[in-house]
């Protein structure tokens, strides 16, 4: 292509991204004489090298829009047809430039429709000739910041920058191997050309990263626009707000975020903002309000993204997680706001009743979520039901090198960025920290509070799959939006500039990684994610139970790994099993505590009354002596299971499970060598509804 | 495929595979694997080649061969999808032409993770020879179902 018309297209293209974005300022704020000389000088420019390039079709129309940007400017009030006008005349030209870009010709056409119409408004007798007149002294002072500006900065191939960087990124690999080995070898004269080599190494890197650096307002830009135009088409009045557009980051990450953000804003303009008529119902201002902010956080971007609309509607996230078997009943009554607005970022929970042609088209929040979690970012959600919410996502700044925690976990290292990492605690046995249990969950106790730990070890599935961790090593204090939790590793190394790279399309699915890099002594290792982890925790303990509380057979059948059982007797039959994770405590009580009721049987259980059941209708109840049960909790309601004793809690693969037709009995499957019926407490549970009220 | 070929020949578990040489970019030794954990049973890891990072697959457990790996493998390194990939073999042989006179099609008895990936059963006076198809080889979607 001839070089003219690339740098032409190229500037034409930034330009008129910046006037859609000041007309829209325009047309909110007439008076602003700066907007309106940016915008005429810009058109203007465009208008004179299309003038130059002999592109007739874009010079005409570039010419009616000035024409009329002029009127503005000698006083013609703004209208917002006019704006409309001048916008879709700037969709003709962006066509008519991609045209140009694929066959580098002008193509064939008539713009006369457009050129008309806006000639015709122009033509229009200003109404109202006093409005404030253009100031001159205002034009000019901008014109020469910008080519102040211009004799400092050069236009640079972004393919230049990225060679640059991957070239850097190689040095410091290369710095990295030359210290590690100088580490090994005692050799005095290496040590202060290594020094300074370290030193330039660093500058290099850190002027490089300035250089990609980029203000995130150009991810904005269209943002504006977009906006008024969802505005127009919904009939809501929006109120549109950017604050930090100068912040810096990285252009990759730029790049990726874009979309994203877009989603968001879209998400909030056609779903979180009410009609006006809702919106007077509710006692709030008919315009609404979307605010996007940017700025720097401890080495980390943050963008808010906030509406004052309707608020993310809990009842309907928990009913539609309920729906798709993501949780259970029990498990919402315990969850907190925070934790079920999070079902939003899970895939297939878009809650929009109606898909419209803006959003609802099937990718969701699930997909910003994985596109953020891939560059090692994390979203939190604030919302207040009817007030609003405001989705905040947490990006590292940069990143093709990032400073990184090298552990290890059962003889594999692995990387951990720094930036997630809060604290460390060393671990072991009757130290001053230790990690203990809740059943098979391990606990941190960190100052005044309980930290969940997962073991780094059993959530990559690395080595046997032993019950019992090791229980001396490191737990790495990590943070992930709002949630904090530990990560259990068997050492902590040392931490070093690592450059991150891709990982293959084949390795990109697993969630508990984000890349991998090459140390200082040449090994290749995985870059842990984070975000990753932090949905294990929850998501694949729960998911087992679910199984089998959700009283679907085929869901038993399928059952995968061990399941911890409580195995117990009760009648003449065969043996009975509970999953563990649902039992809430095994008791012995006095059996002459227990008191018949109707049908049922009453005890007095820590300072309330408790509704029995018997496990088997022909069991009998001890007359005198201790009669053991095993009480289950759901949220507030408490139950016993009456049993005649506890056998064992084992281990066992449930693979082999046939789903059963009998009443509380989910199926059969062989533990221990003994046939065993798995018990379903979901089905006991309801038993007792109406004893709430009752007790 | 055209009337002479180039094929890069390589053996798993005694049988004679060949890739086309046009999508073979070097072929290296393995030696210091980092296992990844979680990933499919057919990715044996990722390696260290001269500064880049190259996913290894293990030929043998993708196209479901019998035997166990030799401990110092080998690898023909190829690019796809603008990855580097390096497919794991017990050896590499020699490059040979081949005319499309010794192709024959797949035959339909064969192993199905092995009919997936092979494009044509060359006869030659050593044997058999598979020849495999990169694309499907190292396709996302159907090695995640193989695997």
């Amino acid at each position: 292509m001839d070089e003219l018309l690339r740098d032409f297209l190229v500037e034409a293209h930034e330009s008129l991204d910046t006037v859609d974005t000041e007309l829209v300022r325009f047309e909110q704020e007439p008076n602003n004489a700066e907007s309106l000389a940016l915008i005429f000088r810009l058109v203007h420019t465009v208008k004179g090298t299309c003038g130059f390039l002999g592109l007739p079709r874009l010079a005409a129309l570039a010419h009616a829009a000035e024409s009329l940007m002029g009127k503005f400017r000698d006083g013609m009030p703004v209208t917002s047809d006019a704006v409309t006008l001048i916008l879709a005349t700037l969709d003709r030209i962006k066509d008519i430039l991609a045209e140009l870009e694929r066959h580098q010709s002008e193509p064939q056409g008539s713009d006369s429709d457009l050129i008309a119409q806006l000639d015709g408004m122009a033509q229009q007798p200003a109404a109202d000739t006093s409005a404030t007149p253009m100031e001159a002294a205002a034009l000019t002072a901008t014109q020469t910041q910008e080519s102040k500006a211009a004799g400092h900065s050069i236009r640079v191939n972004v393919d230049t920058l990225e060679h640059l960087m991957t070239v850097v990124s190689e040095l410091v690999l290369t710095r990295n191997q030359l210290v590690d080995l100088s580490r090994h070898r005692q050799e005095p004269a290496l040590q202060v050309p290594l020094q300074r080599l370290s030193q330039v190494t660093a500058e290099l890197q850190d002027s490089v990263m300035r250089a990609r650096m980029q203000p995130i307002g150009q991810a904005w830009q269209k943002l504006p626009r977009l906006v008024r135009d969802l505005s127009a088409e919904l009939g809501k009045p929006i109120d549109f707000e950017m604050q930090g557009a100068d912040t810096e980051l990285d252009r990759q990450v730029l790049d990726l975020i874009k979309d994203p953000i877009t989603h968001m804003v879209r998400n909030a303009a056609d779903h979180g903002i009410e009609r006006p008529a809702e919106r007077r119902a509710a006692g709030k201002p008919e315009k609404a309000r979307i605010r996007i902010a940017a700025r720097h956080e401890s080495g980390y971007l943050v963008v808010e993204i906030a509406d004052d609309g309707r608020g993310l509607d809990r009842a309907k996230i928990a009913a539609k997680a309920l729906s798709r078997g993501l949780v259970t009943q029990a498990d919402l009554a315990r969850m907190s706001d925070a934790q079920i607005q999070r079902f939003i970022l899970v895939p297939g929970m878009s809650t929009a009743s109606t898909v419209t042609s803006l959003s609802g088209r099937g990718v969701g929040m699930d997909v910003v979520q994985t596109n953020i979690g891939r560059i090692g970012g994390a979203i939190t959600l604030h919302s207040v039901q009817g007030h609003g919410c405001t989705i905040a996502i947490r990006i590292p700044l940069t990143l093709a090198i990032i400073s990184a925690l090298i552990v290890e976990a059962a003889g594999e290292r692995f990387a951990l960025p720094q930036a997630c990492v809060m604290e460390l605690v060393r671990v072991r046995p009757g130290g001053e920290h230790r990690i203990e249990y809740i059943k098979a969950a391990p606990i941190l106790r960190l100052r005044n509070r309980l930290l969940p730990l997962i073991h780094l070890r059993s959530l990559l599935r690395l080595g046997e799959d032993s019950a019992r961790q090791s229980e001396s090593g490191f737990v790495i204090v990590t943070r992930v939006g709002a949630e904090m939790f530990g990560i259990v590793v068997d050492s902590v190394f040392h931490a070093e500039d690592i450059v991150v790279k891709p990982l293959a399309s084949m390795l990109r699915h697993i969630p508990a990684f984000s890349g991998a890099t090459i140390l200082g002594d040449g090994a290749a290792i995985m870059i842990l994610n984070a975000d990753g982890i932090a949905t294990a925790f929850g998501s694949s303990p729960v998911a087992d139970t679910d199984a089998v509380i959700s009283g679907d057979e085929t869901a038993a059948v399928a059952l995968k790994p061990k399941t911890s059982l409580l195995v117990f007797r009760a009648g003449e039959g065969t043996r009975c099993a509970v999953p563990l994770s649902l039992v809430t405590r095994i008791e012995e009580v006095e059996a002459s505590a227990i008191t018949p009721s109707g049908d049922r049987y009453l005890v007095q259980y820590r300072g309330g009354l408790m509704p029995l059941i018997k496990a088997d209708a022909d069991m009998r109840i001890k007359d005198s002596g201790r009669q053991p049960l095993i009480v289950f909790s759901d949220g507030e309601r408490t139950m016993g299971l009456l049993v005649d004793a506890i056998i064992d809690i084992v281990d066992a693969h449930l693979d082999g499970a046939i789903a059963d037709a009998r009443p509380g009995v989910l199926g059969s499957a062989i533990v221990n060598g003994e046939t065993t019926d798995l018990i379903d407490i979901a089905h006991y549970m309801p038993l007792f509804s109406d004893t709430r009220s009752a007790a | 495929m055209t009337a002479c070929d180039q094929i890069v020949t390589v053996t798993v578990g005694r049988q004679l595979f060949g890739l086309p040489i046009a999508r073979v970019q070097d072929v290296f030794k393995l030696h210091r694997i980092t296992p990844v954990p979680l990933a499919a049973e057919h990715v044996a890891g990722i390696v260290n080649l001269r500064g880049r990072l190259i996913t290894v697959i293990d030929l043998r457990r993708r196209l479901a061969m019998a035997g166990n790996n030799a401990d110092a493998g080998m690898a023909v390194g190829i690019e796809y999808g603008g990855e580097s990939y390096g497919l794991m073999v017990d050896a590499v042989g020699d490059v040979v032409s081949l005319d499309g006179t010794s192709a024959e099609p797949v035959p339909v008895n064969l192993d199905a993770r092995l009919k997936d990936v092979a494009s044509a059963v060359h006869r030659l006076p050593a044997g058999l020879l598979v020849m495999l198809d990169v694309e499907r080889l190292l396709d996302l979607k159907a090695s995640e179902w193989a695997a």
